[in-house]
């Protein structure tokens, strides 16, 4: 195809004319390239060699406020509050000696402190401040404040820190906060930024622990620009993290604060539980401690006072304790029996005193017998003969399959430290862990709480809840995380023939309020709020001496267990005392008081009680509200 | 003109094709190859492994790619044209159901010895269909609406293909390349013009509209275009490297800190030394002389290609050169204005000195093409 000669040339013309414009675009956009090379290469060398020598823009974070722990009607449990702390810049102060000096004789300064102080200010670069006093009262930051004049170089800075108004009543559920270790890092995957911080407070134990990472929030940055010597000189942005979320408890601080009270100095265990919602309402272990006292950083003495006790005030027992349920297992095993339908609540057994298996004595715990009994006298009065004669009937498989169904021999969940799973034995088990086989004696044992079963005070509770209520009650601890209410414990129906339930509810029944009962003595005689309950004593040695006669520590565990109002049911609650003695004298009136004490929620009416017992419990109440101080909240100055 | 107006035995034949290649060209593409080595060898710490060795292998065969293709007479390639851009789409769909993706969104094809980027052989096969177009269609007709409406169309095809794998800096690339084809080949200015207004436009309606009732696009949208543009919103991201890059580049200062002597790149601030961000260790160890050198060395590849172009008197050459031109330009703007916190951070490498094989080999059979017409020239 031939084209007209001149507009060819034209084109070409064009074309070529057009490629030099395209030309002199690229030529200038390299020269503006080099120009821009130039600026950062020659001009503004300085500043970036600067900034490549190792200190250029460094990352900072910022801490994010931890999330705060609240009781189910929004008392404080953990709070950060500001913490005052006494700092000195040593370039800011000529003579940093004479500074201190006289800055002790201001306020009180630590020794130990003032020499960590004075060795970190020989280190450390001189626009660092030190800390020369730590946590201090607000008087102390006023003082200083008010002489800043004749202090240098010192001002007052403060900073959040974590403190428990309650103080004792919830260690062992809150748990504390400490400074992150070594040991803590090493165990995390992934940590996050955050906990690289030095001295980072993080959960050590308890719901501060288990729940660390809601609690914790999400990391800040600042980018500072910083010179050669590492000295900020400028924040160039700033981005906040988000703070941890809050958490409220199940915990009635009310209650707790009670139990903890009317516990004294006994090492015991109790927890109540909702029956409707699994509502955890009170969790008590006693002895406590302060856990304030952690987050300050525990004296070595304190400590080995705490570590080296004999009822164990660091322990949570409620949860991490298993113990022989003793004789509060037997509706364990008489449910077994019913439901399995090789026991009928007519049948009756006699007792003599004691029952021969494989040619051993296994004795009733009243040598001269009872008689005969029936599954409702069997459990008012707590026949063992009844039970040994019923494992050997029902076996053991049967009675650790029902214990499981009611929540025994199984880890609940709750964010405690060491929350132990108790033990429901099986032949397997036996074989496996103590290499030998499964006897007869066994599962005679088994029936009564004692030989190899084992149950914490919180599994009890729940048992009770689920015989209760015959459904799979949950034990729920954290109500609302942030701003989410948690999933209830109500749980589903455990297909529990509600015929043989109530065969069992008419024994507990029996137990408190029949003359006859092991527990009538800590009957309650309110007819609407009445319960029903079960002894229990769990022996810690092997031969039955008097328990006045031997030492505390080798003392019978005193256990109660019961659910009230009888009618419908609302709380469940357990109680354990560590060497009390019998259940019925130690365990059972611990265990009314709390039941009035929720119940009631507060001080019961005395007509509640026993006319006989009305004048004893009066003392018993007043006691208690002399005792109570309360502990107070806010009574800091603000800054 | 088109070649068929010429003799065709005014073309050298045989060996003395050899003394006609363009000598100069090849001489400063080789040095720019090789300053890529060193650095390579300086980013591996001194050592030809794993990258400086591999980068000369493909060196050499990419070298051999250009003197085969610059052999054999360009009319062979214009009638090639179709057939390259068809090839070149029949590349992009096959990726598209079997390529691999990795870094970043593009894809390519394992071929055992190198991975085969084809959006890399798009662009190539793009500016050779256009130049081919324009050689075919009476001149004029070039500015006729439909007329010009083929060509966009003819654009548009790879860049979408592109943009699905997803791409976004391929596709305007590829974009930018056409256009500079159409208008190097005399298309009316008022189209250009037009579609800058257009553009502009549309870019103003979009910012506009940011919090009013008809807001374009979704929130997050913005937020991405944001850091897009402003890299310093996320420091520990994107934010990061052009940070550290220009650190790097800065702590070179006009001599720089000499050859394997500099700290920022071989600490690993930056992930990507070997390939995109290899300009910091130039600029760092060679400073800025070592980098302006550089620089002149590309514009001196640009130079002498347009001076080829400008004085060959066929068509389909003329547009051919300048395109593969704007192709290798745009390769070293971006790439250096990513480098210096001028333009974001987008996936191209400096050409003929960044670590991959796709790119290299692509560029040096695009300058087998130039040299073919170089050599085949109308005298």
């Amino acid at each position: 195809m031939r084209k007209p000669e001149r507009d060819l040339e034209k084109s070409s013309k064009k074309i070529s004319r057009r490629g030099l414009l395209i030309g002199a675009g690229q030529v200038a956009f390299a020269g503006a390239l080099a120009a821009r090379m130039r600026y950062l290469q020659v001009e503004e060398a300085d500043k970036y060699r600067l900034l490549a020598e190792e200190n250029r823009i460094n990352i900072r974070l910022i801490s994010p406020s931890r999330g705060q722990i609240f009781d189910r009607d929004g008392t404080p449990l953990a709070l950060n509050e500001p913490s005052y702390r006494i700092v000195i810049v040593p370039e800011d102060s000529d003579d940093i000696h004479a500074t201190i000096s006289r800055l002790s004789n201001l306020i009180e300064l630590d020794a130990e402190d003032l020499n960590r102080a004075l060795a970190e200010i020989e280190r450390s670069p001189p626009f660092l401040p030190i800390t020369l006093a730590d946590r201090v009262e607000w008087d102390a930051v006023a003082k200083v404040a008010a002489n800043s004049i004749a202090l240098p170089g010192v001002t007052p800075d403060v900073g959040l820190s974590r403190r428990y108004p309650l103080g004792p009543d919830f260690a062992h559920v809150v748990g504390y906060v400490g400074p992150i270790s070594d040991y803590d890092l090493e165990r995390i995957e992934n940590p996050d930024q955050l906990l690289r911080i030095p001295r980072f407070q993080i959960g050590k134990v308890g719901v501060e622990s288990k729940l660390e990472d809601t609690l914790r929030g999400k990391a800040g940055t600042k980018s500072v620009e910083v010179n050669a010597v590492g000295r900020v000189m400028r924040e160039l942005e700033r981005r906040e993290g988000d703070s941890g979320a809050d958490l409220q408890l199940a915990l009635d601080h009310k209650l707790q604060g009670y139990i903890q009270k009317r516990l004294g100095d006994l090492s015991a265990s109790v927890v109540v539980m909702d029956c409707e919602t699994g509502d955890v309402r009170a969790i008590v272990s006693s002895p406590d401690f302060d856990p304030n006292l952690f987050v300050r950083g525990i004296s070595v003495a304190d400590y080995s006072g705490l570590r080296d006790n004999e009822k164990r005030p660091l322990a949570s027992k409620a949860v991490q304790d298993a113990y022989p349920p003793g004789s509060t297992f037997k509706m364990v095993a008489a449910l077994a029996g019913l439901e399995a339908g090789i026991i009928d609540s007519t049948d009756t057994v006699y007792c003599p005193g004691y029952l021969e298996i494989s040619d051993r004595k296994f004795s009733c715990w009243k040598k001269v017998g009872h008689g005969s009994m029936d599954l409702n006298t069997s459990l008012r009065e707590s026949c063992d003969v009844y039970y040994y004669d019923l494992a050997l009937k029902v076996g053991i498989e049967n009675i650790t399959a029902m214990a499981r169904r009611l929540g025994l021999g199984e880890k609940h969940n709750v964010p405690m430290s060491a929350v132990s799973s108790g033990l429901m034995p099986t032949k397997e088990w036996k074989l496996i862990y103590r290499d030998a086989d499964w006897v007869l004696g066994d599962s005679a044992n088994a029936a009564i709480g004692q030989g190899y079963v084992l149950a914490s005070p919180l599994q009890l509770a729940v048992m009770t809840a689920r015989l209760a209520t015959g459904r799979s009650v949950e034990p729920r601890l954290i109500k609302r995380i942030g701003s989410e209410e948690t999933t209830s414990g109500r749980g589903k129906d455990l297909g529990i023939s509600p015929e043989n339930l109530r065969q069992i509810h008419r024994g507990m029944f029996a137990v408190s309020n029949h003359r006859k009962g092991t527990a009538y003595s800590s009957r309650i005689d309110a007819t609407e709020v009445r319960m029903a309950g079960k002894t229990g004593t769990a022996q810690v040695r092997s031969s039955i001496v008097n328990n006045d006669e031997v030492p505390w520590e080798q003392r019978d565990h005193a256990l109660f267990v019961n659910f009230a109002p009888f009618d419908k049911p609302k709380y469940a609650v357990a109680v354990v005392v560590e060497h009390g003695g019998g259940g019925s004298s130690v365990a059972a009136p611990i265990a009314r008081d709390v039941t009035l004490q929720a119940l009631f929620e507060g001080a019961p009416p005395l007509d509640a009680y026993p006319e006989k017992d009305r004048e004893e419990i009066k003392k018993l109440q007043d006691s208690i509200e002399r005792n109570h101080t309360p502990f107070p909240v806010g009574d800091r100055g603000q800054a | 003109m088109s070649y068929l107006e010429y003799r065709v035995q005014s073309v050298p034949a045989g060996w003395r094709k050899v003394l006609n290649l363009h000598w100069p060209l090849i001489l400063v593409l080789t040095a720019i190859s090789c300053i890529g080595f060193l650095m390579l060898y300086s980013v591996a710490g001194g050592s030809f492994e794993p990258w400086a060795k591999a980068q000369m292998q493909r060196f050499g065969l990419g070298l051999s790619l250009m003197f085969i293709i610059a052999m054999v007479p360009i009319w062979f390639w214009r009638n090639m044209s179709v057939m390259a851009f068809v090839f070149s789409l029949a590349l992009l769909v096959f990726v598209e159901f079997y390529g691999a993706t990795g870094m970043g969104a593009q894809r390519w094809i394992d071929l055992g010895f190198m991975r085969l980027q084809p959006s890399e052989v798009s662009k190539i096969a793009l500016v050779m269909v256009l130049a081919s177009y324009y050689d075919s269609i009476p001149i004029n007709k070039i500015s006729r609406p439909l007329w010009v409406m083929i060509p966009v169309v003819i654009t548009l095809i790879p860049t979408f293909m592109v943009l699905r794998q997803p791409d976004l800096g391929t596709a305007l690339l590829l974009l930018i390349t056409g256009g500079v084809v159409m208008f190097a080949a005399g298309v009316h200015w008022a189209y250009f013009a037009s579609v800058v207004v257009a553009g502009g436009a549309a870019i103003a309606a979009v910012f506009q509209s940011r919090g009013a009732s008809w807001q374009l696009l979704q929130d997050y949208q913005y937020r991405r275009i944001d850091t897009f543009l402003d890299p310093g919103r996320d420091p520990l991201g994107d934010g990061y490297h052009i940070t550290q890059s220009k650190i790097a580049l800065g702590s070179g200062g006009w001599t720089g800190r000499g050859f394997m002597q500099g700290t920022q790149t071989r600490l690993n601030f930056l992930p990507e030394k070997h390939t995109d961000f290899i300009f910091t260790t130039i600029a760092e160890e060679f400073g800025f002389l070592g980098g302006a050198a550089l620089l002149l060395l590309y514009i001196l590849v640009v130079v002498f290609c347009l001076f080829t172009a400008v004085r060959m008197k066929d068509r389909y050459s003329s547009l051919l050169v300048i395109g593969i031109t704007m192709t290798f330009f745009l390769f070293f703007a971006v790439n250096m204005s990513m480098v210096m916190g001028l333009a974001p951070v987008v996936g191209v490498p400096l050409p003929l000195v960044s670590y991959g094989g796709s790119a290299m080999l692509v560029l040096l059979a695009a300058f087998g093409l130039i040299q073919s017409a170089h050599v085949h020239r109308p005298r």
